[in-house]
């Protein structure tokens, strides 16, 4: 049976990957997108295609913005197969994959991750009961099926929390209040990237836009949170925090969390790519050269999967992949227009600094308390990681095989980072050095039906020549 | 306090199926995890260890616990299946046995 082989495997369609879709089928290229979701747009324009009046309304000019670039893709040529899992990547990267319950491979000569961002995980007590979702979680119901919850308290930090506080306000269902937990003092020390910021200043504005207009709708907002829990016998059921000096009962059923984001890690460690601690994003990042490629030959990374850095810059720095290897796999590529993408992407970056200090993670997320749940899947606590650690164990993969932490279905999606920061904090030593859980295949779940029928092609003794 | 359920902002083509034992109406277009939220089902399995009630969390994929059985299906995340006509969801209850 005959292997398909394409010039650029891509993995996932939202911005980046539609970006370098174009432009690597424009240059030349053979191309696959292999994208989980039935549409294009990733999460951040997902559903875009198909949103409808209200949803645009709602959502706004900015997630409309992305329907064009979904419509290039459509247009681009390039073989587009959605629903389908990337399961697996070789070194040689052979890409297995399944679709349609069936797995199948494709040799590429390059692959790109762009596969985005996870949320960052948030454990409180609590987390964990019906009702408590993700901020993100909220913004997908409304964008994938125009739902809203009534009597939503959102709690934590960030940019996203506020656009979703804005698309509910204009769907004329505000959220119940807003607990921002962002400690006292971060604003004092952000106020040192507000010039970079300002050159980038249209995210600003925007931003106060969002601002204005959730105060102006009546929400309630308290700031400098504390002491988070979500209260509740099976289902969540209010939220109790310190703020103001005071303590706080909240009563809700719709409890959404969040602490920004951070890069989705799943492929570039499955190919055991070397990784960074990035101290301002409070996140690891894969190690990328000028041209996106990782230290896994052959594997690149576009968007937030290689740091967080929106929608914008992950389109530019798809645009800047795909060019960079048409170029390298001589195809003819306009060196002037690689150069002014670069000067935009450049721009877009100069608003991150001030975002990151200004919404960190607050130390109450970073470091739960003892009988906080942090591995959803086994249902793992802060309190038993810490003892098997201060036991001996010296990172997150000793742990994983004592305690089964990251041994479920989410395979680290989720608890990951809470439980590499533990780890650090209760060595006294930087996530650096921790590091992370080792990521083995199948990235997600496969039928053993499935598995064994599949027909991989024999083990390739060449490699394809890049 | 019965929390209040979601409300739509918009209409879609109706799509039923079934949830233990009962009709959903659905919109198409969304997901099996989407349409339990719309209806007001917030645990869809009990998790494997504590047998907590588990919902919807992530609403992308990434965290699991939203796994449903669908068609005689477990373990399948709601919230990347897409509701069809006559769909058959059931909860899990803990970890799936595997039926010699």
């Amino acid at each position: 049976m005959n292997t398909e082989i394409v010039d650029l495997l891509i993995v996932g369609a939202g911005p980046a990957g539609m970006a370098a879709a174009v432009e690597a089928a424009k240059a030349g290229l053979s191309v696959a997108v292999l994208d989980e979701q039935p549409r294009p747009g990733g999460q951040i324009y997902r559903n875009v295609e198909t949103a409808g009046a209200t949803r645009d309304k709602v959502l706004g000019p900015e997630y409309v913005a992305g329907r064009s670039l979904a419509d290039s893709f459509r247009q681009s040529g390039v073989r587009y197969m959605p629903g389908a899992l990337v399961w697996n990547i070789g070194t040689d990267m052979m890409v297995d994959y399944s679709l349609g319950g069936h797995s199948s491979q494709i040799q590429a000569a390059n692959v790109l991750a762009a596969t985005g961002a996870l949320e960052r995980p948030v454990p409180m007590p609590g987390w964990t009961l019906p009702g408590v979702t993700t901020v993100g979680a909220l913004q997908i119901l409304l964008k994938s099926a125009g739902l809203v919850q009534p009597d939503a308290v959102l709690v934590g930090s960030g940019p996203l929390l506020w656009l979703v506080a804005q698309q509910m306000v204009a769907a004329g269902m505000p959220p119940k209040a807003i607990v921002e937990n962002t400690p006292r003092g971060r604003v004092l020390e952000a106020l040192k990237y507000v010039p970079r910021a300002l050159r980038a200043r249209s995210y600003l504005l925007k931003g106060l836009a969002m601002i204005r207009r959730v105060r102006r709708a009546g929400v309630p907002i308290y700031r400098h949170a504390t002491a988070l829990r979500v209260e509740g016998k099976d289902r969540a059921e209010a939220l109790r925090f310190r703020a103001g000096g005071k303590l706080h009962r909240i009563e809700s059923g719709n409890i959404a969390l969040h602490q920004g984001v951070i890069p989705n890690q799943q492929i570039t460690r499955l190919l055991r790519a070397e990784h960074f601690w990035d101290e301002a994003q409070k996140c690891f990042r894969p190690k990328l050269d000028d041209d996106g490629q990782s230290t896994a030959k052959g594997l690149y990374v576009a968007g937030d999967g290689g740091g967080i850095t929106g929608a914008a810059s992950a389109a530019l720095e798809g645009r800047l992949v795909a060019l960079g290897i048409a170029g390298r796999m001589g195809h003819p590529v306009a060196a002037d227009r690689i150069a002014r993408l670069r000067v935009v992407l450049a721009r877009d970056a100069a608003v991150r600094p001030l975002l990151e200090t200004l919404y960190a993670p607050a130390p109450e997320i970073l470091s739960p308390a003892d009988d906080v749940t942090i591995c959803r899947c086994e249902e793992i606590t802060a309190g038993t990681i810490r003892e098997t650690v201060r036991l001996g164990a010296p990172g997150p993969n000793q742990v994983k095989s004592l305690l089964r932490t990251g041994m479920g279905p989410c395979q680290g999606r989720v608890c990951g980072l809470a439980v590499s920061c533990l780890i650090a904090e209760t060595r006294k030593q930087s996530p650096q050095v921790t590091d992370y859980y080792r990521i083995r295949p199948p990235l997600k779940p496969l039928p053993l039906t499935e598995l064994a029928a599949f027909e991989p092609a024999p083990d390739t003794p060449e490699v394809i020549e890049k | 306090m019965a929390p209040s359920n979601p409300r739509r902002i918009d209409q879609g083509r109706v799509v039923t199926f079934s949830f233990e034992g009962q009709t959903v109406r659905a919109c198409e277009g969304e997901s099996v995890a989407a349409a339990l939220t719309a209806a007001g089902i917030r645990d869809f399995r009990n998790s494997i260890v504590s047998g907590q009630p588990r919902g919807i969390y992530c609403m992308m994929g990434a965290c699991f616990d939203c796994l449903v059985e669908i068609d005689g299906v477990p373990n399948r995340q709601a919230c990347m299946t897409e509701v069809q006509e006559g769909m058959f969801v059931r909860r899990q209850a803990g970890a799936v046995e595997v039926k010699a």
